[in-house]
């Protein structure tokens, strides 16, 4: 809802109506908005025919893969004998992502409910919740909610009177960006350094604690409530562009903007407007000069692909990026790319958990010439050899934090080429120029 | 004491130290902190599992987590000192030695990069009087430290001040944050 701002009449408020509203934070006040009645819908219903209607609603992962709810819980195999979990992913530190942040500290509860659902669909009788340990106050308001939640019955041995037998968790993570890649996070939520595992065996055979376990995002967890109460037609219709892409989408929208903040609008919504009409344009006497429109892992946008964008999975992949995880990065001519970038880089190989040499070196080594080109030390060869190692870093590894450190250095050199060899041939960076060139 | 030779090398001397420390150790884990432990193992099917949350106790009631207290813990959950401390160096939000009573991190990742978070990390080391990062400051009240993404770039810059979070922090209100410390 444009939170911290007013909310944008053109904006789709599901999941976001409620932010900035204390009262909703508490059970009292949650169920008063209509809170836990999808959950109680849920435990009358067959475990499988809520796996339908979610899987009918189009529902699509939204940590950034875009993987299909329905299909991702229709993979756990009920009376196999084993236990099941569920796991929230809320490991949330994606560069420019602050969405999930905003969904834990405003409708806690809504999280808690996603959880009682998600894991009685899938068979699950545990749910964790796996936090950054920097989120506090997230952290803060979802164990009071959990808490709240057991004291009143609606999880736990019981829930809400069912006889199904619910716990949540909430668990702290320790500071890994990597933990947010789910095998990661069932590597540390079991004790352990966040090594990313490889796959398969994937996590619905063998999850956390080597059981099938199911992991969703905050946001995908929460949407299905609503999606039970309001049915999948409805989540379907909200659509604007390609029916692949269905329901609301938050954006958190960071950088050089007149309103940053965590937007909802419905899948197909044209970037162009968004950008400039319910995030109010740019700052005063600055132009936008490129868009990471979904976290630092994706690539950047020229303004020419961002403003001709229609915002679902499939129109960010049609102008040369991609949704991942909603996190819009704004950059404006005031910035120096070649220093934006190498600051990526440097995340990256901050993060990089250091199993794989492509990897540890590949994201160490992109850095360091990165740095070099930005400080006016760089020759035209090291444009090449970021390409080379850009491309020996993709597809080669456990996991795609390496994938996820060439893609800015890839798209950046190809967008942005000139802002580098102006760099390279010593001529100082010059916003006004930048932005022309 | 007399540095003795240990192979052609001078030997420091760390025993003595290791064994004062040592001798300093009381455990964490007990009363209040056992009977949390022993809450925190009935939700997981393995002991291992509560090693995050148990290592979070020991910080949170010694402000840093000693050798000792790895050793601690991987007594209680039945895994080697070695293991734990393998583990805690991945993470890095446990502090592997004693930091100033306000510990500052300020986010510094791109989309904060753009918004003058450099600028605020330069506030924080001349107000603290650390002047470096990572470095506590002389009254042992302060140390600032860069952060990676604290996940509230729409507030650029957002701050953590031991387990406060505080947003958009610009540069002028850095004297005032650290008043109110006092």
């Amino acid at each position: 809802m444009g939170f911290p701002h007013q909310s944008h009449q053109r904006e789709t408020t599901v999941l976001t109506k409620y932010f900035g509203d204390a009262d909703a934070r508490t059970l009292a006040g949650w169920r008063k908005r209509g809170g836990y009645r999808a959950l109680d819908k849920a435990l009358e219903m067959e475990p499988a025919d809520i796996v339908n209607i979610v899987k009918e609603s189009g529902l699509r992962g939204r940590g950034g893969a875009g993987f299909p709810t329905g299909l991702k819980w229709s993979f756990m195999k009920p009376g196999d004998g084993k236990p099941h979990y569920l796991c929230c992913n809320a490991d949330e530190s994606e560069p420019g992502t602050f969405k999930d942040r905003e969904l834990m500290r405003w409708t806690p509860h809504a999280l808690v409910e996603g959880c009682a659902i998600a894991a009685y669909a899938i068979g699950a009788e545990t749910a964790y919740i796996y936090i950054r340990g920097e989120f506090t106050e997230p952290l803060y308001w979802m164990e009071k909610a959990v808490k709240e939640a057991y004291a009143a019955g609606l999880i736990g041995k019981k829930a809400m009177g069912s006889g199904k037998r619910i716990d949540v968790y909430v668990h702290k993570g320790a500071g890994a960006y990597i933990c947010g890649e789910e095998t990661a996070l069932m590597e540390s939520l079991e004790g352990r350094r966040g090594n990313p595992r490889i796959k398969p065996p994937f996590p619905a055979v063998s999850g956390v604690f080597g059981m099938p376990t199911t992991i969703n995002n905050v946001e995908t967890l929460i949407a299905a409530a609503p999606i039970l109460l309001n049915g999948a037609d409805w989540y379907k219709k909200m659509s604007l562009s390609n029916p692949k892409s269905t329901g609301t989408k938050l954006y958190s929208v960071c950088g050089n903007i007149q309103r940053p903040g965590t937007y909802e609008v419905v899948m197909g919504f044209p970037f162009k407007e968004f950008l400039y009409d319910l995030c109010g344009g740019p700052l005063h006497g600055r132009k936008f000069k490129a868009v990471i429109p979904g976290g630092a892992s994706v690539p950047i946008q020229s303004m020419e692909e961002a403003e001709a964008t229609l915002m679902d999975y499939e129109g960010f992949v049609a102008q040369g990026s991609m949704l991942g995880s909603g996190g819009v990065i704004v950059i404006d001519d005031a910035q120096p790319m070649v220093t934006v970038i190498a600051r990526i880089a440097r995340f990256f190989a901050h993060e990089s958990c250091a199993q794989c040499t492509q990897c540890r070196e590949g994201t160490a080594w992109t850095t360091k010439i990165l740095e070099r080109i930005r400080d006016g030390e760089g020759t035209m060869e090291d444009l090449d050899t970021l390409l080379d190692i850009a491309e020996q870093m993709t597809g080669k590894t456990i996991c795609v934090l390496s994938d996820s450190c060439g893609v800015p250095v890839v798209s950046g050199i190809k967008k942005f080429r000139g802002e580098f060899e102006a760099l390279i041939q010593g001529r100082r960076f010059h916003p006004v120029t930048a932005a022309v060139a | 004491m007399t540095p003795e030779l240990v192979g052609g090398l001078e030997s420091p001397d760390y025993a003595s130290h290791d064994e004062a420390a040592h001798e300093a150790y009381k455990p964490v884990f007990t009363d209040a902190a056992k009977a949390e432990l022993d809450e925190l193992l009935t939700r997981y099917p393995t002991k291992m599992a509560a090693l995050l949350p148990a290592l979070w106790i020991v910080q949170r009631e010694r402000g840093w987590v000693s050798d000792d207290g790895m050793a601690e813990v991987a007594e209680l959950l039945e895994l080697t000192p070695a293991y734990v401390k393998g583990v805690v160096t991945f993470y890095t939000m446990y502090h592997q030695h004693p930091v100033g009573k306000y510990f500052i991190q300020v986010c510094t990742t791109s989309p904060c990069g753009i918004c003058g978070a450099e600028d605020v990390v330069k506030a924080f080391l001349r107000h603290t009087n650390t002047g470096e990062l990572g470095i506590t400051s002389p009254d042992g009240r302060f140390t600032v430290i860069e952060v990676e993404c604290l996940g509230a770039c729409g507030f650029a810059t957002p701050v953590m001040i031991n387990e406060e979070f505080i947003e958009s922090v610009t540069p002028d209100r850095v004297p005032d944050l650290l008043t109110r410390l006092a």
